[in-house]
């Protein structure tokens, strides 16, 4: 770990101010990512910035009907909300999916969404690695790649978004509030927040220098059923080997899809609009061929093309099962 | 008082956090803090290396390297594996990923650590050979195992009865990777003072540490002090002095100043030792009704040029069933890693693995329920050694087993049972282990005041020595376990085999017995009684003003007759029910139970959690757990334990631990055997067999992923 300094600012004017007044500077909220990186070196800021007492901590009804989640909200609080729980089911599935309760308790809502990949290469850093250092090449390709992407990925990076949280804000419309610098604020929809790799992988999400997330809006509640399945290789404390966000709806005795996301899949939360409305009667088969036109798996990970037909199969069969209930 | 499950006497200390360990240890006052810089290739040399710009970073001491690193004793590879020399930084010569090559010693350990980044080095890289499968032609047999037993064994002949059937099995199987990770990360603090060197070291052995202490160093073992108070786990991997050890010990001498080292999750990746991968053959021969005509089990594993650690993997057949015809070999693939070292369960859990899947594959080809297989072949001689098996209770395990788990509802094909979205099939494995015994020394002090003293250098490395200690003399001397003080882990103390290969609390207990009966025989007859009088303690100070002490010794078993006159083992058999998820191949364990014969137990409750951790052990050997070696590069791809993937919680349902407690007269006056592996011997095969008989698919490559099922998984209704 670097030597660095650290302030505490108490509002969200400040932080962001103070982010761009020390080149180097980066925000920290519940830490669980950034210190483990930069324990590792991988991330070296020269100051950290605190957000913890920015305020932002609570979920407030909006204008629209939706619900505004500020930044600072702990994974742990946000999943157990009962307004999440209600109405936005699919959201609070996948929070409890993912890590333990000791790292949600911590973890916040720009936090999670903000998560870098756990590309093992990426965190070895004896390895080359275009992210973490531009450039550099990649030691997944042609290395040991089983749990990367394989769709949306380039010639400079397979690294996938580790995030389950941001997988159902996807299929729920979600929106990210930020504030800049200067001052100004502005609204992102998730489906632009994160980057696909291209030739600059190390260029995560749209967020300008010293961007500050203040909070995530949810669109009024969509209704239907909203399942999380999260397919890893032990039943806890494990990244998404594959996951799928579903909110489906029965329309005329017939089960549609009205939301649809992935994760494990890609460098950010899959979502291929064509799959949902467009494929009459749910078939899993359809769907999967649509999401997964252009994928490009490796060798060691190709297993993940029919595992994504069978989940999304499922995941199908358990909405119907649940629609008829 | 033996026998008795009592709780941890040092369970106070120890979640009040008053339990001190290495790192954590104030005795020496304020230490420096050193961080190891590890090779960053595989094999090649260091061709610049600059330290500069870490020597000016703030707070540092000194930097090490090959250049400037004290002349240190050569390596010896002595078969007492323990007390080998280690010397550090002493070429320019790089032999596997994350060999050290520079240590950096500072004010505090961010410091050390920041600045061990800042040390420049070049490499020459050269290419080497990483992985086993592409090198495996180049596999040496072996005529002796590390252990001491013959790399070959042959009775018959194996090749006639295989060709003669008329039921065979030749299968392949790998078992990758493992890692030991115990809680507690090597460490070790290190204090040089009047040509004197103390350290705390979180180790499993330490008489043998500080002779490889004191040779690396060119010191008298007399001029070392080992001290291990409390150690959070070790499962092999804390029985040889590594890296940390010799560098704190060099830069607290070179700096007059006490140094202290912890590993990082990483370094216990790199630095410490794995299990190796390992390629088995395993060839079972058998007549219709299921008696072995001939088993053979074949294994190459991976081995480093510098210290080969050939572990017993194919051994595992040697006691377990008989058979006229027998052929078990070990041999080597020298490979440019880091050498191989014990990881819980050497020998018998990937041995078992393989073994005890590849006997399921023969029951389900004769159409035999798996445990009257076992039962069939089952003997009372040792078939390869020709004297008793004593405590030869492997029947009673499995018939105990089979009912309390309910065997009898197994379903009875393969991938015929579907609950839900499940496949359920059930799984069962009989396992063994080999009881070791190792000279152990134990003294024994009463203070005239009746303090009672218990000594010896065996540690408890989480396995509740402290209390058996306690408990065996308490018994033997027939007073409370709460009138024990015990004290272990310290050079000054009586030398001991260590706490490793299930054999300290055996080694220990014997000795300690034995001490516990000098004195009680030299207060009777100090008391002038024929017998030891009734409370030992109240006149000990009259009869004694000076206290009374003796020691007692457990002698090695190369000079115990029990060892020659007899085969000893210790007896399991596990059953498991496992859930595959139908769509995904998801496999989640939903209950399990293990029966165990390990003679006499001393502490009921603390021979449970052993069990229950070794089955568990088991589980995550069948379902999660390897190690990854990038080829290209040499380097352990997922260092860490987000990825390094082992049973949560969640993973782990109720576990059922049985155990058919008998006192073994043939292995020691106290009927005492070995438990702390036992629960790693063919728990993870019954895990393998019960997806077998979930699924219908046989995964011989380990471990059983969900990618390895899917593509063998019943089709999907996918369409309308
Ligand atoms: C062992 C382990 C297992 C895990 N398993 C899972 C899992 O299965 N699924 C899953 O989804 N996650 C998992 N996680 C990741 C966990 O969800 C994230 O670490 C957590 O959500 C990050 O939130 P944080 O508040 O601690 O972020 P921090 O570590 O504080 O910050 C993360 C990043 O976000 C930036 N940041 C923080 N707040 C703001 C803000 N308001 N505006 C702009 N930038 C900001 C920081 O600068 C930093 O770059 C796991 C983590 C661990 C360690
Ligand atoms: S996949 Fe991306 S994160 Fe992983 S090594 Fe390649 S560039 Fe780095």
């Amino acid at each position: 770990m670097k030597a660095f300094t650290y302030e505490r600012p108490a509002s969200a004017a400040e932080a962001a101010a103070a982010a761009v007044r020390i080149p180097g500077a980066k925000f920290i909220a519940g830490g669980t990512n950034l210190l483990d990186l930069m324990k590792l070196q991988i991330e070296t800021p020269t100051h950290l910035v605190d957000v913890n007492s920015i305020g932002f901590d609570r979920i407030e009804p909006t204008d629209q009907g939706g619900l505004r989640i500020g930044a600072l909200v702990r994974n742990t609080d946000l999943a157990a909300d009962p307004r999440i729980r209600r109405d936005y089911g699919v959201l609070s599935r996948a929070i409890v999916s993912g890590a333990s309760g000791q790292l949600r308790n911590k973890a916040t809502t720009a936090g999670n969404l903000l998560q870098r990949t756990r590309c093992p290469y990426f965190y070895d850093t004896d390895m080359a690695c275009n992210k973490r250092t531009p450039g550099s090449g990649c030691a997944a390709i042609g290395g040991l790649n089983a749990n990367h992407a394989i769709l949306g990925a380039s010639e400079a990076c397979i690294a996938t978004h580790p995030s389950d949280m941001a997988v159902a804000m996807r299929a729920l419309d979600a929106s990210v509030e930020t504030v800049a610098p200067s001052g100004a604020s502005r609204s992102i929809p998730i489906a632009d927040l994160h980057c696909l790799p291209g030739n600059t992988p190390h260029v995560e999400t749209v967020l300008e220098p010293g961007e500050l997330i203040t909070a995530v809006t949810l669109p009024k509640p969509r209704g239907g059923l909203q399942l999380y399945r999260k397919v890893r290789e032990r039943a806890s404390y494990a990244f998404a080997t594959v996951s799928v966000a579903l909110i489906a709806k029965i329309e005329e005795g017939r089960l549609t899809v009205d939301r649809l996301a992935f994760g494990g899949l890609a460098h950010k939360p899959w979502r291929v609009e064509q799959a949902e409305h467009a494929v009459a009667g749910a078939v899993a088969d359809s769907i999967a061929d649509v999401v997964l036109s252009g994928a490009r798996p490796t060798e060691q990970n190709s297993y993940k093309l029919p595992l994504v037909r069978r989940t999304l199969a499922a995941t199908l069969e358990h909405a119907r099962a649940g629609a008829s209930r | 008082m033996i026998g008795a499950g009592i709780n941890r006497i040092d369970g106070p200390l120890k979640v009040t956090g008053r339990a001190v360990y290495s790192y954590e240890r104030q005795d020496a006052g304020q230490p420096f803090y050193g961080f190891i810089r590890g090779a960053a290739i595989g094999k090649g040399k260091i061709a610049a290396i600059d330290t500069a710009e870490a020597e000016s970073a703030p707070g540092v001491r000194l930097v090490l390297t090959h250049r400037n690193a004290p002349k240190q004793g050569a390596f010896v590879n002595k078969p007492t594996i323990f007390d080998r020399p280690h010397p550090q930084l002493t070429t320019d010569r790089i032999e596997y990923f994350g060999e050290p090559v520079a240590f950096v010693v500072a004010d505090t350990f961010e410091q050390a650590r920041a600045a061990a980044a800042l040390v420049n080095l070049t490499y020459g890289r050269e290419d080497g050979a990483f992985d086993l499968a592409n090198h495996a032609d180049q596999a040496e047999p072996q005529a002796t195992l590390s252990i001491g037993l013959p790399g070959e064994t042959r009775f018959g002949d194996l090749e006639a009865a295989m060709s003669a059937g008329p039921v065979t099995i030749d299968q392949t199987y790998t078992t990758p990777y493992h890692f030991s990770q115990p809680m507690e990360p090597h460490a070790c603090l290190a204090d040089w003072r009047d040509d004197h060197l103390t350290v705390y070291l979180a180790t499993q052995t330490v008489a043998q540490n500080r002779i490889a202490l004191a040779e690396t160093l060119g010191l008298a073992a007399d001029q070392v002090t080992v001290d291990a108070a409390f150690v959070g786990g070790g499962f092999g991997s804390k029985l040889y002095l590594h890296a940390e050890a010799v560098l704190a010990a060099l830069a607290a001498r070179k700096l007059a100043n006490p140094v202290k080292v912890a590993l990082t999750r990483r370094q216990v990746f790199t630095l410490t030792g794995h299990r190796p991968e390992m390629i088995h053959r395993v060839r079972l021969a058998a007549t219709l009704d299921g008696q072995l005509t001939g088993l053979g089990h074949d294994v190459n594993l991976q081995a480093a040029v510098a210290e080969p650690w050939i572990e017993q993997a194919a051994t595992v057949a040697r006691s377990l069933y008989a058979a006229p015809n027998r052929l078990t070999r070990h041999s080597i693939t020298n490979l440019d890693l880091k050498a191989a070292e014990a990881v819980r369960g050497p020998g018998e859990l990937p041995g078992l693995l393989a073994f005890e899947t590849a006997m399921d594959e023969l029951a389900y080809a004769l159409d035999i329920d798996p445990v009257e297989l076992r039962l069939k072949n089952d003997t009372a001689i040792d078939p390869e050694l020709g004297v008793p098996l004593n405590g030869r209770r492997l029947a009673d395990c499995l018939r105990e087993g089979a009912k309390r788990f309910g065997w009898d509802r197994r379903p009875k094909t393969p991938g015929s049972r579907r609950e839900g979205d499940h496949l359920v099939g059930y799984g069962m494995a009989a396992g063994i282990r080999m009881h070791f015994q190792g000279p152990t020394g134990a003294i024994v002090r009463i203070e005239p005041d009746g303090r009672v003293i218990v000594r010896s250098d065996t540690p408890d490395i989480g396995t509740g020595t402290y209390t058996i200690a306690a408990q065996i003399a308490a018994e033997s001397l027939g007073i409370g376990v709460d009138q024990v003080t015990v004290q272990l882990a310290h050079s000054d103390f009586p030398p001991s085999a260590g706490a490793g290969g299930s054999w300290g609390a055996s080694n220990l207990s014997i000795a300690l017995d034995r001490a516990c009966q000098q004195i009680r025989n030299r207060i009777a007859e100090a008391a002038g009684l024929g017998a030891t009088p009734n409370d030992i303690l109240a006149d000990v100070g009259r009869w004694f003003p000076e206290g009374v002490e003796a020691t007692g010794q457990t002698i090695g078993q190369a000079d115990d007759p029990n060892f020659k006159n007899y085969s000893q083992n210790t007896y399991g058999a596990a059953f498991a029910e496992v859930a595959v998820d139908i769509a995904t191949g998801e496999v989640r364990l939903r209950r399990m139970t293990g029966v165990f014969a390990a003679g006499r137990i001393v502490n009921a409750k603390t021979a449970r959690s052993q069990l229950m951790g070794g089955m568990i052990w088991g589980v995550s050997s069948a379902l999660h757990e390897a190690a990854h070696v990038d080829p290209r590069y040499g380097n352990w791809v997922n260092g860490d334990l987000a990825e390094y993937l082992m049973p949560v919680h969640a993973d782990i349902p109720a576990i059922e631990t049985v155990l058919l407690d008998d006192y073994d007269e043939h292995a020691n006056h106290l009927g005492i055997k070995g438990v702390g592996e036992l629960g790693v011997c063919g728990t993870g095969a019954a895990v393998s067999n019960a997806v077998f008989n979930a699924t219908g698919i046989r995964v011989r490559d380990f471990p059983i992923t969900l990618s390895k099922l899917l593509s063998g998984l019943p089709p999907m209704r996918t369409a309308a």
